[in-house]
């Protein structure tokens, strides 16, 4: 060995750690996406092999309004983040309103896709392959929508009552995470059962 | 919370009732209590599970035995492999993680104590689910009464002509409940290591248990959440009327053993590497060296991890999948075999050289290494597709699992039992009757487990009730039960060396074994706030530094 190499002062390191909260709901969004990985794998799996109708080509329209509301979800509880961390609570409980809205309206347009499928095609979990796949993995879409707004919406409450405060940017930023996560998973859920289902 | 309080409440506790005790581990959300109810649950578990496979090896002691009816029977080999599985060994694994993790990374607590609580009573709520069939899966239809499908439940099996009344629905719900509590302590798991380790402690001087237990934390997130998916599946099938694994409608049989494999063969690798870490903790404490190649251990265990993600089809050999397929499934289980030969290696090397010190937890951790090397040899052997073609479904892979998970896993996790309980509960354990306890789990398990490949290559399939005389199976069969008695024995001795030690065990002090990781600093049992001041690291062994201020390790690593 030569010369030992340069000590490094204790001064000049700060002892950081990541964000538990952070790291905890990037866990949760890597069990999530395992989670919707199985359903995504069944679904390209059995599409085609349903033995009676009706057929995806049939019956299914891809919803791009309801896309676009809620891809933009994204961008306005981006926004609302943005607030609350240069201490702007009443353009964040715009912001998050109006995410709240945007994902209510697309919960409204599967509800409404559903009882179309339901009522008027014919279609059913039980009917065929392509029912059971279309209904299991929209569903889990669903439910996860449910959960983020149901999140959304008490954070909603509390800042209607005054307990958001900047110093809750970080937690609001978790949720918001949850969020991005929720809307990602569309992509991939859109893409599989509209375009290449289709 | 001044000390002031805490010692006020030490030395009420003797004097407060029962009802108040039992409030105080209900509601508790301290890591080291639910470690021990985890551990303690476990154990109730593991006698359970143990006395199911001690009727299928009454029943198989002879040929054309009426012990129990072929009824009794599936039900015996599917509650034994569920239960050891998810409710004996996850269970065991997690409490001492729960336990050791913030003790070793110098935190207070985990990330998340509500998160714990709440993922500890939904595993133990998801086992009451699975032994609540004995008694509430009869049904409208009168049929079945605990699950019968086998472990991994193939379709269409689980079908509701095939599974009529409720027991295939106890089955899935409480692995899918008990499955939530896994991926909610693997979270916690993970957000404990990466953002609360004491200030100095760098990933790459963390101990060996911790780096271990962050790569099983992984593997639980990535293998526990396909199960969970392919249970909603079963549950559509069964309660919506779908049709995922109807093949009358067109579903397919075969996928949800790839979607159980993909969890059932890292599930493997999520038992095993918390066993690999106690064998890290233990076998350098018992050699007097520091673990032989750090970094390699860290690197091998994050290799077979990504290996394991890709190896589950080995268990489908015999379905029939293309050759293609088949080739890859092969090399990829035979590839797993080098990092783990790396680190039977370098425990080996940790040894020699070593002043090894003969106590019980080192002689499980031996134990481990020479049958835990031969369970890799016997894996190896099945690897290759056509030897499967022939011993696939035969006693053979039983007893090549068993070598893994009793020989293997269930070994180091006694060692770890012996190594910790005077850390838990502050009292030292019997010598003499941990011993006893080695040599009769030693003996028995060889028995049972030696004997268990031979009727396999002699063709004798694995869950069948009974067989016919004059195959060649008839002695093996009878030592293979002895065997299981001899176990049993251990088992006893093992819990009442337990019990005993607790309430007439000899103080142990803080620090008995003079190892050197952090939980060794703080009392026995350690106060509720783990450590009075946050301690501060420079080295991978931390009380070797306190105790040998004139050669510390910081100045080598």
């Amino acid at each position: 060995m030569s010369a030992p190499p340069a000590a490094i002062s204790d001064a000049n390191i700060t002892w950081e750690l990541p964000s538990r909260g952070r790291v905890g709901m990037y866990c949760l969004i890597s069990a999530e996406s395992a989670i919707f990985t199985i359903f995504v794998v069944a679904y390209l799996f059995y599409i085609g092999r349903s033995l009676a109708g009706p057929m995806p080509k049939d019956v299914l329209h891809a919803p791009i309004f309801f896309t676009v509301c809620l891809l933009s979800s994204s961008l306005t509880i981006h926004f609302a983040v943005k607030s609350l961390n240069s201490a702007k609570v009443g353009a964040f409980a715009r912001w998050w309103f109006l995410t709240l809205t945007l994902g209510a309206i697309f919960l409204a347009g599967t509800a409404r896709e559903w009882r179309h499928l339901i009522y008027d095609e014919g279609l059913t979990i039980q009917t065929n392959l392509f029912g059971t796949t279309y209904y299991s993995l929209v569903g889990l879409h669903a439910f996860h929508v449910t959960a983020g707004l149901l999140a959304i919406t008490t954070v909603l409450l509390f800042a209607l009552l005054g307990y958001v405060r900047p110093e809750h940017a970080e937690r609001v930023d978790v949720l918001a995470l949850y969020w991005h996560f929720v809307d990602a998973v569309w992509v991939v859920v859109f893409t599989v059962v509209y375009v290449i289902g289709r | 919370m001044s000390t002031d309080s805490i010692s006020t409440l030490r030395a009420d506790m003797p004097s407060r009732p029962l009802v108040a005790k039992v409030h105080e581990w209900v509601t508790t959300v301290d890591h080291k209590r639910l470690g021990i109810l985890y551990i303690a649950y476990a154990l109730v578990f593991l006698v359970i599970g143990g006395i199911e496979a001690t009727i299928m090896r009454i029943q198989l002691i002879r040929p054309h035995n009426n012990f129990v009816s072929p009824e009794v029977f599936n039900r015996m080999f599917t509650m034994h492999g569920t239960t050891m599985i998810f409710f004996v060994v996850m269970p065991l694994l997690f409490g001492f993680a729960n336990y050791l993790i913030p003790l070793m990374i110098g935190a207070r607590d985990m990330a998340f104590p509500r998160l714990n609580a709440f993922s500890f009573w939904l595993t133990a709520f998801g086992g009451i689910l699975l032994y609540f069939s004995f008694l509430g899966a009869n049904g409208l239809y009168g049929a079945g009464s605990a699950p019968d499908v086998g472990w991994f439940a193939y379709a269409p099996l689980t079908s509701q002509t095939f599974s009529p009344g409720h027991s295939t629905d106890f089955w899935t719900l409480s692995l899918l409940v008990s499955g939530l509590g896994s991926i909610g302590t693997a979270i916690n798991i993970i957000a404990t290591i990466l953002c609360m380790r004491c200030p100095g402690m760098t990933l790459g001087k963390m101990p060996l248990l911790a780096w271990l237990n962050l790569v099983m934390a992984v593997l639980v997130i990535l293998a526990i959440s396909p199960l969970s998916a392919a249970q909603i599946m079963l549950l559509v099938d069964r309660y919506l009327g779908g049709h995922f694994f109807d093949t009358q409608a067109g579903g397919s049989a075969v996928i949800w053993m790839h979607f159980f494999w993909i969890f059932g063969h890292p599930e493997v690798y999520v038992l095993v590497i918390p066993a690999f870490a106690f064998a890290s903790e233990i076998i350098p404490v018992f050699s007097r060296k520091a673990i032989f190649g750090y970094p390699v251990m860290v690197a091998a265990t994050v290799c077979i991890a990504f290996i394991a993600m890709s190896v589950w089809a080995h268990h489908m050999f015999t379905v029939g999948m293309n050759s293609n397929a088949n080739t890859f499934f092969v090399l990829t289980t035979m590839a797993i075999a080098v990092p783990t030969g790396i680190k039977i290696f370098n425990w080996l090397a940790t040894m020699w050289g070593g002043k090894i010190h003969f106590k019980t937890p080192m002689l499980f951790s031996i134990g481990f290494l020479f049958q835990f090397l031969i369970a890799g040899l016997t894996g190896i052997m099945l690897s290759a597709a056509p030897f499967t073609w022939h011993l696939g479904n035969s006693y053979f892979v039983v007893a090549h699992f068993h070598y893994v998970i009793v020989g293997g896993i269930l070994f180091t996790t006694f060692g770890a039992f012996y190594y910790w309980f005077p850390k838990m509960s502050g009292k030292m354990y019997n010598e003499a009757l941990g011993k006893l306890h080695f040599w009769l789990f030693l003996i028995g398990f060889h028995l049972t487990f030696d004997f268990m490949h031979i009727p396999g290559l002699l063709g004798m399939p694995r869950r069948i009730y009974t067989y016919e005389p004059g195959r060649g199976w008839d002695t093996l069969n009878l030592i293979v039960t002895i065997g299981v008695f001899f176990q049993a024995a251990g088992i006893l001795v093992f819990l009442v060396n337990l019990l005993w030690s607790y309430f007439h065990g000899e103080t142990a002090g803080s620090d008995p074994w003079d190892a050197w990781t952090l939980e060794w600093s703080t009392s026995s049992p350690p106060p509720a706030y783990n450590f009075a001041t946050i301690p501060e690291v420079s080295s991978r062994r931390p009380l070797w530094d306190l105790k040998h201020p004139e050669d510390p390790d910081w100045k080598y690593e």
